[in-house]
């Protein structure tokens, strides 16, 4: 009487399967035991000194943004705190993560400027000559315009060939108050040659340039500074020579013109900002589609998406090239196309880890405070903060608890009891194998209470397959024989089943969306013990059961499968058609 | 473990039932008094924040020798017990080769002597090796702010989700008094025994919220099955909810025998192995939220549930149905007297006992039916539309057929 469809041995055998390519990918990460947390294993503690005398609000909201960047996820169980009135300390799992000094530290401090001058502003420069190749800081492109941008190699800068009004229609155009921006101004004439201080270019008042108090220069003035750079900033950029190794470490004043260099040593006159890291909604790295190398995409606010449009509207066509620049220094320059009313990318020599950062940092914002990162940061490894008595008797009391249930269940559903062993043993066992995935491929790391979390999400597992066997009896009390009463049992324990774990899951995928750290770190927990329920009752035990009701031990009501009349409390049960 | 296995029979045809549904006001005020404690103790001693939330003093301390696990633990140990409450359970690390770091929670200057001293005479060094600053909260209110937001929308989407599903929106408030009932126990635990409130707490409590949904959610949709017949089945509202909890009775035990055992493994182990320790104080906020999660939808839930169902019309219907019903064969549940039968005490056999629907022992005796009916006292109503009938010239009732009539 099973339904014509069911299989079960092929629901089991391509369960098994998936269950073996689980292992298969575990065995290819070639570590067998997962991930332990701070306070079972200890780790590596990152302190970091604040530059100048932050506020403790500034503090806090640095510490916030760290906390996001290595835990974002909430799996990683790392701990922030502040120390004193300008330490930030980085605990994470592991040892010696010091690759992950630079994430922690970095600013992440991102603007958009259109590029004035590359190298020099002499007014030749039609002469492709002048300029380097710009290979390493290529295209910039959006997904939108698809292959936008042909790498800049060598653009001259032509001055001309390019109109407001045709590509941003609506907009006013051309303040010619501002089309002379800074000839009155007088530059402090701080361009001090000492190529590793900070060159302070940002410390002139040029008055008319910077009419926007709040930092955004509207893409019409960053345009004129692209066509008509002021004689004094073409200057600076001659003073100017590029360090030879690491960032250029200058100020980036987002109202101010900037002068800064690539990691090439290509040095850049660039327009004030037009648009902030904080018009960022979300990052993200990887390969696109036709491209080679690893890219972060921007997504915008609608103002900063704008902001995007007009800005690649004005330079379209024209080989002239905005710049990408992070923490003072031009990570990618490129041209556009034509106007992009879409997400930016960033490219650049990415690797996957680094791109990942990146995007990682971008997303989460600029740090109000940055560190000096010469003398100011320091790691060392901890140890477990936790007795190392903790974790044995976790796991003890785990063993012990998992022995009471399998006793408990064996003494009260006898033969369906090993079907309850049976599926906790392979729930367990698929969850120690996500973990193992999970630690290797997201940072998942476990502790105490994680630990506590995963045994007492047995009880929870096991309660699907109680109130399966319950229904079973119950439509075997109601005169069914066993494999009707599977079928019958079956349909309602599943709408139960499916409408408890929703419950669960909905609280799972809600939590982890708002909820931060710790409580993320819960969320994904739950969302994972929750979906292996599923998976285990859906592709395990139902199909064991429709499998075992085809036997004559069970489906005879024999008196130590569970099934039989006295267990169920009636007198006789029925059998099968042709018993 | 027969008898236990006769009872799940016995409550599944309704043989034996406990009146979860009619004794409400039992359960309501055991609960109340429970939660008066629980708000008692948290107005009073308030919640004992952890280091994760407030913050607190850090001292690092350079030890002659390595700082080896040993002495850490040692250290711990001894300014646990160093008699300052802050101190009480403190995070202490070996850091690098030499160093030690100890966390506990802010403290005042005679304590911080006491402390400073616990941990000179465990690692023996002078004061001057051992430097003081400040830590600020790891678990800073951001975080706080965030879980909240999350936790609101969580309990408009559950509350949504619970009315879709079971098309009663009144089993999403029932629900959710359900879920504040056992949060508020297992906050009045903590503020009650003292136990220090860390960030695995907050994981506890969220554990707690989900499992009191879960198991709500699995008692409320065998109510919603077997109340969706009533028409047929000629119960009432809260008879066929009582049923449905007793069916989910034999499921609701299990379940809690099975989800409780390892939660009191670890509160067992982590009592007579370690003493004081946060494994302990986790495993004890389970142990409480998840028994009062199991205990509260049954016993809260289900009958606020039909109790806020009982003014509506179609209640109101299926209780005159069901009324109605046993008038027109009292002694229709009463079971028929099969060999080896249990007899009542008093020797009045069960097929004499007027009104009862059900013959229970002792304990499990549901409410005296208190019906006049049958006694003569109230004309019974008309059973059907009276109409004409041409062969007496007078109005006639008129009789459905047995088949048609049910039982």
């Amino acid at each position: 009487m099973a339904r014509k469809n069911a299989r079960p041995g092929r629901t089991l055998a391509v369960f098994f399967l998936v269950l073996a390519v689980v292992y298969g990918l575990v065995a290819l990460g070639g570590k067998w035991k997962p991930e332990l947390g701070l306070d079972l294993q200890g780790g590596t503690r990152i302190m970091m000194i604040a530059n100048g005398h932050p506020t403790s609000e500034a503090m806090k909201q640095a510490r916030s943004i760290i906390d996001e960047r290595v835990n974002g996820s909430g799996v990683t169980a790392a701990k922030v705190t502040t120390q004193g009135s300008n330490e930030i300390i980085v605990d994470i799992p592991g040892q010696s993560r010091d690759d992950l000094v630079n994430e922690v530290s970095q600013t992440a401090q991102l603007r958009f400027r259109l590029v004035a001058c590359q190298q020099s502003c002499s007014t030749s420069s039609s002469t492709s000559s002048v300029l380097p190749s710009t290979a390493p800081s290529s295209g910039a492109s959006a997904p939108a315009s698809g292959a936008a941008s042909a790498p800049a190699s060598g653009a001259p800068r032509a001055g001309l060939a390019y109109d407001l009004k045709q590509a941003k229609g609506k907009k006013k155009h051309k303040k010619h108050k501002a089309g002379t921006p800074s000839s009155s101004a007088s530059p402090s004439a701080t361009a001090s040659a000492a190529p590793s201080t900070a060159a302070s270019p940002s410390a002139t008042p040029s008055t008319s340039t910077s009419p926007d108090q709040k930092g955004d220069v509207s893409v019409d003035q960053a345009v004129q500074f692209m066509n008509n750079p002021p004689a004094d900033w073409s200057a600076k950029l001659d003073a100017y020579t590029c360090p030879a190794k690491g960032s250029a470490n200058v100020e980036d004043n987002p109202s101010q013109p900037l002068v800064t260099c690539d990691s090439s040593g290509v040095k850049y006159l660039l327009s004030p900002a037009i648009i902030e890291g904080t018009q960022v909604s979300d990052a993200n790295s990887g390969i696109p589609q036709n491209g080679v190398g690893y890219v972060v995409t921007l997504d915008f606010h609608s103002a900063g998406r704008k902001a995007f449009a007009d800005a690649t509207g004005a330079i379209a066509g024209t080989n002239q090239l905005f710049a990408i620049v992070l923490d003072g220094d031009v990570i990618s320059a490129a041209t556009a196309d034509s106007r992009i009313n879409g997400s930016a990318q960033i490219s650049g020599n990415f690797t996957q880890a680094s791109a990942a950062a990146l995007a990682n940092n971008l997303k989460f914002g600029a740090l109000p405070v940055s560190f000096d990162k010469l003398n100011g940061i320091s790691h060392s490894t901890i140890g477990p903060s936790l007795a190392g008595n903790q974790l044995s008797a976790g796991l003890w009391a785990g063993g012990i608890g998992l022995l009471l249930v399998m006793l408990y269940c064996l003494l009260y559903y006898r033969g369906l009891g090993l079907v309850v062993i049976g599926s906790l043993v392979v729930a367990g066992v698929t969850v120690y194998g996500m973990v193992l995935l999970l630690s290797k491929t997201a940072d998942f790391t476990l502790d105490l209470p994680g630990i506590a979390g995963l045994i007492v999400a047995v009880g929870i597992t096991a309660d699907s397959f109680i109130v399966y066997f319950e229904r079973i009896r119950d439509e075997m009390r109601d005169g069914k024989s066993m494999r009707v009463a599977v079928e019958a049992g079956w349909r309602r324990a599943r709408n139960t089943c499916l409408a408890a774990d929703g419950v669960s899951l909905l609280a799972a995928l809600i939590l982890y969306i708002f909820g931060a750290g710790d409580v993320r770190g819960f969320a994904f927990a739950l969302g994972l013990s929750t979906a292996i329920d599923l998976v285990i009752f859906f592709f395990f035990t139902h199909p064991t059961i429709q499998w075992l009701s085809h036997y004559k031990f069970f489906n005879r009501g024999h008196r130590l499968s569970g099934l039989d009349a006295e267990a169920l409390g009636v007198d006789r049960i029925t059998v099968g058609g042709r018993a | 473990m027969s008898k236990f296995t006769r009872l799940g029979n016995s409550l599944y045809t309704g043989e034996k039932s406990i009146d979860f549904v009619g004794r409400k006001w039992t359960w309501y005020a055991i609960s109340a008094v429970i939660i008066i404690a629980a708000i008692l103790g948290l107005s009073l001693k308030g919640l004992n924040m952890g280091l994760e939330f407030t913050g607190g003093t850090q001292y690092t301390v350079t030890v002659s020798g390595t700082a080896s696990q040993k002495v850490a633990d040692s250290v711990r140990t001894a300014v646990g017990g160093s008699g300052v409450k802050a101190a009480s359970d403190p995070t202490v690390t070996t850091s690098g080769a030499h160093n030690l770091i100890i966390q506990i929670k802010s403290v005042s200057q005679a304590e911080n002597t006491t402390v400073l001293k616990a941990i000179t005479d465990t690692t023996h060094v002078s004061a001057k090796n051992v430097s003081q600053d400040h830590v600020g909260a790891s678990w800073g209110k951001e975080v706080a702010t965030k879980a909240i937001q999350g936790l609101v929308v969580f309990l408009v989407a559950v509350m949504l989700f619970i009315a879709m599903y079971t098309r009663q929106w009144k089993m999403s408030v029932a629900a959710l008094v359900a879920l504040a009932h056992d949060v508020v126990i297992t906050v009045g635990v903590y503020a009650l025994s003292g136990f220090e409130v860390t960030p695995a707490t907050v994981t506890g409590f969220l554990t707690i919220l989900g499992f009191s949904l879960y198991d709500t959610v699995v008692v409320f949709d065998k109510i919603k099955e077997n109340t969706k017949n009533l028409r047929a089945t000629k119960r009432s509202y809260a008879d066929a909810a009582n049923l449905a909890v007793n069916q989910t009775l034999v499921r609701s035990i299990n379940t809690s025998i099975v989800a409780l055992i390892p939660v009191a493994a670890i509160l067992w182990v982590s009592a007579v192995q370690l003493g004081t320790s946060t494994l302990k104080d986790l495993a004890l906020a389970l142990f409480v939220g998840m028994a009062a999660g199991t205990y509260s939808s049954i016993f809260i839930a289900t009958p606020l549930f039909v109790q806020l169902k009982s003014g509506e019309k179609e209640v109101l219907d299926a209780e005159r149905r069901a009324r109605r019903a046993r008038q027109a064969d009292p002694y229709a549940n009463v079971p028929a007297f099969v060999e080896g039968m249990e007899v009542e005490d008093d020797g009045i056999p069960a097929e004499l006992r007027e009104g009862e629907e059900t013959t229970a022992p002792h304990g499990f005796r549901t409410r005296p039916n208190t019906d006049a009916m049958g006694r003569g006292r109230t004309a019974p109503p008309a059973r059907g539309p009276v109409r004409e009938s041409g062969s007496s010239g007078r109005r006639q009732p008129t009789r459905q057929p047995r088949s048609k009539r049910g039982k």
